[in-house]
């Protein structure tokens, strides 16, 4: 496979752009592999290159229900920052942040990383406290963050009213290299690498059964087949209860929608990721100048990934009053995603009841900037047993009372 | 938006009206449960693609528990009832075969 360069582009824009490959292989199942990933999102792609590329496991296929990066990962609104509290969260959401600055020079493909910072509105006084306490954790953790003053927030972000009526502007926790990225890039830029280290992806396969044989697994049956494998790792978000099903154990998940919008495209006019958790809004303009906008989740169960009018209405109402400017904007598409939420709003990297069966969900609303890290860490579970990354975040943190709680910091909005 | 009626007052009510209270019919283990048990009620959740049953309240009306039989794939409702209900009644569930033939749903409690 060819490599992305700027003498590719020159050599393509010679002959007319004849000469570009296609990015992935679309294969034919094999009957058996090392490993099998099903969810070809972000994280389960990077899971498998990252098996890949960390622990020379290359026999592995990724499968895919729907289309490749078609679920969460092409839905999200695709803010990146690591600013947790609790620190095996920093841990994996840092690693993940980290990964993000070299990703387009690992991947040879550009995921347009953009660290324009993220700014977290503290609108009320328990929120003042709240940031200040993180802004410290950070500090110990090795997280860049700094809790800035309302003075500074209008230097950063001028179209912020710090003033309003309801929700005024007292502080704002703010970390500089957080940022978005193309959220698709990410999903095609690792699956261009598996593919080119010879895995196979698989899409418009979907699991319909999970086969074990005395406690362990031993491969899924498909729309297109049976597949067996050594290990299966489950990576399917808001279906992971779905899966597990199949697999014949429960989850600590529900699933719920969440939705998103964005405007009609504007001039640039905000360089920064603004989320006002008080209120359940947030906002980034992208580079062809929509304005994305994300707000609370759906409070019931449901697969319907479409998301509902009221809550429209409450994200729109609260982001008008912190964003005046914005009262007039023309909103062009909306949409919804499957999030899984645990308890505890930590993710879930483990193993299972079922021997050779690992499952990595419970991402909730935040899952796509954890895409690197979770991939990274996921990897080395599903090759060694265990990882550093992982450990707190096992299926037994439930039954042992030992969670990793981020439902204070991490707010509804991620 | 999603409409449920009230099965205490008797009116149709706007998803806007009430609170969702997650999972029905979870069975809560006494003194000496074990804790596969105590966490099972805790933090297992059936969280189907399909027939969910639910709890939740007339926030801003007679404000009041009830309990919801609904798809969660279609948002199909097949009935409200009260909240001391240990089991969904035989009308709910015979809407419920006749739409989703073979549902499945564990013990019931």
């Amino acid at each position: 496979m060819s490599r992305y360069s700027v003498f590719a582009v020159a050599r393509e824009a010679f002959r007319n752009h004849t000469g570009w490959q296609r990015a992935w292989r679309s294969p034919e199942p094999k009957r058996r592999y090392d490993v099998v990933i099903v969810g070809a999102g972000g994280h389960g792609l990077a899971t498998a290159y990252y098996l890949g590329k960390n622990h020379g496991i290359r026999n592995v296929a990724v499968i895919e229900k729907g289309w490749l990066g078609g679920g969460n990962t092409g839905r999200n609104t695709t803010i990146i920052r690591s600013n947790y509290l609790q620190d095996p969260s920093a841990a994996i959401y840092e690693k993940s942040r980290a990964l993000y600055e070299n990703l387009s020079q690992d991947l040879n493909y550009n995921v347009m990383f953009s660290p324009r910072g993220v700014m977290m509105l503290a609108q009320t006084e328990h929120e003042v406290r709240g940031y200040r306490r993180t802004a410290q954790a950070n500090a110990l953790q090795g997280v860049e963050t700094e809790f800035i003053t309302p003075e500074r927030v209008k230097e950063l972000c001028p179209i912020i009213e710090t003033r309003g009526p309801r929700y005024p502007v007292l502080g704002a926790l703010w970390q500089p290299r957080g940022g978005t990225a193309r959220h698709d890039a990410v999903a095609w830029g690792y699956a261009r690498k598996c593919s080119e280290m010879g895995m196979d992806i698989l899409q418009r396969c979907e699991v319909t059964g999970v086969t074990t044989e005395g406690g362990r697994v031993t491969g899924v049956t498909t729309t297109r087949g049976d597949i067996g494998c050594g290990k299966l790792g489950i990576v399917v978000a808001g279906h992971s209860g779905h899966l597990a099903a199949m697999a014949g154990f429960r989850l600590p998940i529900e699933s719920v929608a969440l939705q998103a919008l964005v405007s009609e495209p504007i001039k640039p006019c905000m360089d920064v990721v603004v989320m006002a958790n008080t209120v359940h809004g947030y906002m980034s303009q992208s580079d062809k100048g929509e304005m994305v906008i994300g707000g609370g989740a759906d409070g019931y169960n449901n697969y319907t990934q479409r998301g509902s009018f009221h809550h429209i209405e409450e994200t729109v109402r609260a982001l008008i009053e912190t964003f005046p400017m914005i009262s007039r904007l023309k909103m062009l598409r909306q949409w919804g995603g499957i999030v899984d939420m645990t308890g505890d709003r930590s993710p879930i990297l483990s193993k299972t009841p079922v021997e050779g069966i690992f499952i990595n969900c419970g991402w909730g609303t935040g899952g796509f900037k954890a895409i690197p890290g979770s991939g990274w860490g996921f990897a080395e579970l599903m090759a060694k047993g265990e990882s550093p990354l992982c450990a707190a975040f096992g299926l037994e943190r439930f039954r042992e009372g030992r969670f990793v709680d981020e439902s204070v910091a991490a707010g509804v909005a991620h | 938006m999603l409409t449920l009626t009230c099965p205490y007052c008797g009116i149709p009510c706007d998803e806007t009206e009430l609170a969702a209270g997650g999972e029905a019919h979870l069975k809560r283990f006494g003194p000496g449960a074990s804790d596969a048990e105590f966490e099972g009620y805790m933090f297992h959740r059936e969280n189907p693609k399909g027939v969910h049953f639910e709890r939740w309240r007339h926030a801003y009306g007679c404000g009041k528990w009830f309990l919801a039989a609904r798809h969660t794939v279609t948002m199909e409702v097949f009935g409200t009832y009260e909240a001391q209900s240990t089991e969904p009644p035989q009308e709910v569930r015979d809407r419920i075969t006749a739409r989703h033939p073979g549902w499945t749903w564990r013990d019931f409690a």
